[in-house]
Order: C-alpha cells, then sequence, then structure tokens
C-alpha cells in the first residue's frame, strides 16, 4: 500500500516523522483523512484525537491547536502539543477536566472573558487527553 | 603597610568568592546546553510557520485586523530580559536599545509604553514610568502557554486601538561569546514579501493549487495569533540561551579577576611577612651589639 510521510511538530519538538498508511485529523470544519498521494491541501486543526495506522496498527494522539499541510505526498501538522495517547496520564488529565469545569461554572456569574476562554480550551484539551488515551488502550 | 592578618583575610575572602563565580559558571553553563536543546528542538516548528506563513500572506495585506496598518500614534515596546542579574552587560544592552526606540519615537511625537517580560526588563524601566504591564519570574519555565498569555495581551491592545505599532527588543543568541540585541516588529503583522524575480518553486502536481479548509482568510485568522505567539516564545528561548551565555562569560571572567587579585595579595602578604622578619632579626643584631659593647 501506498504511504505518506507524516510530520508531527511542536514548539518542544518533531513528535512523529514516519511513513504511514492513512493520517486521521481533527480539522476546524470536521474530521478528515489523509491517504497517500492526497492534493495539496492546508486545514486549520482543532484540539482533538490525531490517529494514524501503520502496519494494521492505529495510534493515537492527542494535539492542540493548530494547522496542517499536505503537498508532496507528505502530511506536516505544526501544533501546539502532541502526545501519544498511550503516555498521556488519565488521572491528571481527569482532575484537569474537572478543575476547569470548575472553573468554569463560576466564572459564569461573572463576566470574565478572558478566563473563560482560557478554562474552555483547558477543558477541550482534558478531553481530547482523556479521549485519546481511552483509544489507545483499546 | 597594611598588617598582616588584614592581607591573609582578604585573600581569603577573595578565594571565597572565586569559588562561588566559578560554581555559577559551572551551573550556567550545564544550564546553557538544555536551553540550546531548546532552541533547537523549536527551530523546526518556527521554521515551519514561517514557511507557511509566507505561502499564505501574500496578498492580503490589510485585510485582517492583526495585519491592519494605521496612523501610528502609540507605540508599544515588548522587551524581554531575564528574571537575574550577574551577566554581565547582557540585560543593560537590551535595555539601552528599548530606551533608545523610545526616545526616537517620542521625539517623532508618539506616546510610547513599555511590555516587560523579565524582573530585570520591570527594573530597568521603571523609571521612565511607561511600563503597561509587567510579566515576572517567567523567564527559564519556557512555558508555551506563558508566551501565549503574553500576545494575547498584546493583541487585545492593539486590536482595541490602544497601541498602532508593537515592536519586540531581546538579544539574539548568536554563539555563547556573543549575543546581539535587537528591534523587531510584531504589530501588525507585515504579509512576507515574495521576491516577484525569484521563480516560484514549482510543487509537484498542480502547483499552489491548494485545497483551503476552511477559507484562507480565516485560516489566516487562527494562524496569525499563533504566530506571534512563535515570535514571543522565539524571543524567551533565545534570551533563556542568551542569559546562560552571557553569566558563563562574566564568571569566567570574575574568576581571573579573582586569581590576579589573589596574586598581587599574596605578593603584597609575602612582602610584609619579609619586612616584619627583615625588621625582628635587625632587633636582635641591634640587641646582641649593643650587649657587646
Amino acid at each position: 500500500m501506498a504511504q505518506i510521510h507524516l510530520e508531527v511538530v511542536t514548539p518542544s519538538g518533531p513528535v512523529v516523522s514516519d511513513d504511514v498508511d492513512i493520517v486521521t485529523a481533527p480539522g476546524v470544519g470536521g474530521d478528515f483523512g489523509v491517504l497517500a498521494n492526497h492534493a495539496p491541501f492546508l486545514s486549520t486543526i482543532k484540539t482533538g484525537t490525531l490517529s494514524y495506522t501503520k502496519d494494521k496498527q492505529t495510534k493515537y494522539l492527542m494535539v492542540s491547536g493548530g494547522f496542517s499541510e499536505v503537498s508532496n505526498n507528505k502530511i506536516t501538522f505544526l501544533v501546539e502539543s502532541a502526545e501519544y495517547g498511550s503516555e498521556i496520564d488519565v488521572d491528571r488529565a481527569l482532575r484537569a477536566k474537572e478543575r476547569a469545569e470548575k472553573r468554569l461554572s463560576q466564572s459564569q456569574s461573572q463576566s470574565e472573558n478572558f478566563n473563560q476562554t482560557r478554562a474552555e480550551a483547558a477543558l477541550q484539551r482534558a478531553l481530547a487527553r482523556v479521549h485519546a488515551a481511552e483509544l489507545a488502550r483499546q | 603597610m597594611p598588617g598582616l592578618k588584614d592581607v591573609k583575610d582578604k585573600i581569603e575572602g577573595v578565594a571565597k568568592t572565586s569559588q562561588i563565580t566559578q560554581a555559577m559558571n559551572m551551573v550556567a553553563s550545564a544550564k546553557l546546553r538544555g536551553a540550546q536543546d531548546r532552541m533547537e528542538a523549536f527551530r523546526p516548528y518556527s521554521d515551519k510557520f514561517a514557511e507557511a506563513m509566507k505561502d499564505l500572506s501574500g496578498g492580503m495585506s490589510g485585510s485582517l485586523p492583526l495585519m491592519e496598518v494605521r496612523e501610528v500614534k502609540c507605540v508599544e515596546i515588548v522587551v524581554i530580559t531575564s528574571d537575574r542579574g550577574l551577566c554581565g552587560s547582557f540585560n543593560a544592552n537590551i535595555l539601552k536599545i528599548a530606551k533608545k526606540k523610545m526616545k526616537a519615537y517620542e521625539a517623532e511625537g508618539k506616546k510610547v509604553t513599555f511590555v516587560t517580560v523579565g524582573n530585570k526588563a520591570a527594573q530597568g524601566l521603571k523609571r521612565t514610568g511607561n511600563i503597561r504591564k509587567s510579566f515576572k519570574d517567567i523567564m527559564g519555565k519556557f512555558q508555551m502557554f506563558n508566551a501565549r498569555e503574553i500576545s494575547q495581551d498584546i493583541t487585545h491592545n492593539f486590536l482595541s486601538g490602544e497601541s498602532d505599532q508593537v515592536d519586540l527588543v531581546y538579544a539574539r543568541f548568536v554563539s555563547i561569546a556573543k549575543q546581539i540585541p535587537v528591534a523587531e516588529d510584531l504589530l501588525p503583522i507585515k504579509p512576507v514579501e515574495v521576491d516577484e524575480n525569484e521563480p516560484v518553486p514549482e510543487k509537484e502536481g498542480v502547483s499552489g493549487a491548494y485545497i483551503y479548509e476552511p477559507e484562507p482568510a480565516e485560516i489566516m485568522e487562527v494562524l496569525l495569533p499563533l504566530y506571534l505567539n512563535v515570535q514571543v516564545f522565539h524571543g524567551m528561548i533565545e534570551i533563556g540561551a542568551g542569559e546562560h551565555a552571557a553569566r558563563m562569560t562574566a564568571m569566567d571572567n570574575a574568576t581571573k579577576a579573582c586569581g590576579d587579585i589573589i596574586n598581587d595579595l599574596t605578593q603584597l602578604y609575602n612582602k610584609a611577612r619579609q619586612s616584619a622578619i627583615t625588621g625582628e632579626l635587625m632587633d636582635i643584631v641591634g640587641g646582641a651589639e649593643a650587649l657587646k659593647g
């Protein structure tokens, strides 16, 4: 099967650099899948789960905010963070989720816009972490 | 002639100081390695980002709020320095550039505000009375969310019309022996100019026919704040490495100076001891002569 080169790059270094069969990513307009020899493509990425399959093995990563570019049979993700589902500390993510939910319910009474968007982003990340970890465990 | 004991105490004191400066030198060199690794790790990300910006930003000037060019009445200068001192003229050089810029802008009748990152910037610019906001004790951690907080703050200020232009002043890490303070433009973000003479590299398949999702303008709206993050984070990382390099050099010089002082003092001590011995001998000889008499 023809393969596509996948690269996931974060500010603290590259996370993945591998030839894979298929990549599924959380685009802003919905999830999308990319196979080998895809047409040039550019999309923004929201916080969620990225997965790729190689040798019939699927791996899951939690990614947060960034964009992806497909060209020359190569797909590059530039994201602020990327973590393998198998390496995620689920308890920590759950705690972060609770914290963010608490903060959200509190800030609804006050009109602290800035903190609210921050808490929402934190919640999104926590949920994505838990999701990726669950998928990886299956 | 200072007393023997005084000189001896002084030698011991200087020796202790040199121990401390030597230790600081070693700590700085260990930390520098970490900071350099981080810089290396960040490079692929920032390079790729700049590349994508180049592809996208052409022909989009002025169409987005963050790229809007306005008449400049108020300039905001973001100054990044280290949190701690004892690193030679590293921070002083950055502050010098910042103050020079301030004077130049004020001479043109523009209002200047500072956003300081790092304790030394806050201390050094306090006297100007123009600090709008200070971010302290966040250097050395190198967390992306710190950079995000800063860039969100300056973006907010820019979009609300409080500032019409934002500059960034920091020091670029060139090598261990060299860090150059530089000033860069942050906002409004300028579209990367594509040299028309330079042939556009033909990509395989249909060149330039990217499928965008969502529309390019919407992508840019997401990308521009991220780009700003990248620039601020880049500045912080460079400062992180530069600080340790500068401290290494400064501490190395201090250790050498301590050695010189110890040499001088030892000479002084030996001279003083010798003259004391000579004096005592003279006394004894003189006494013996007198008894003979």
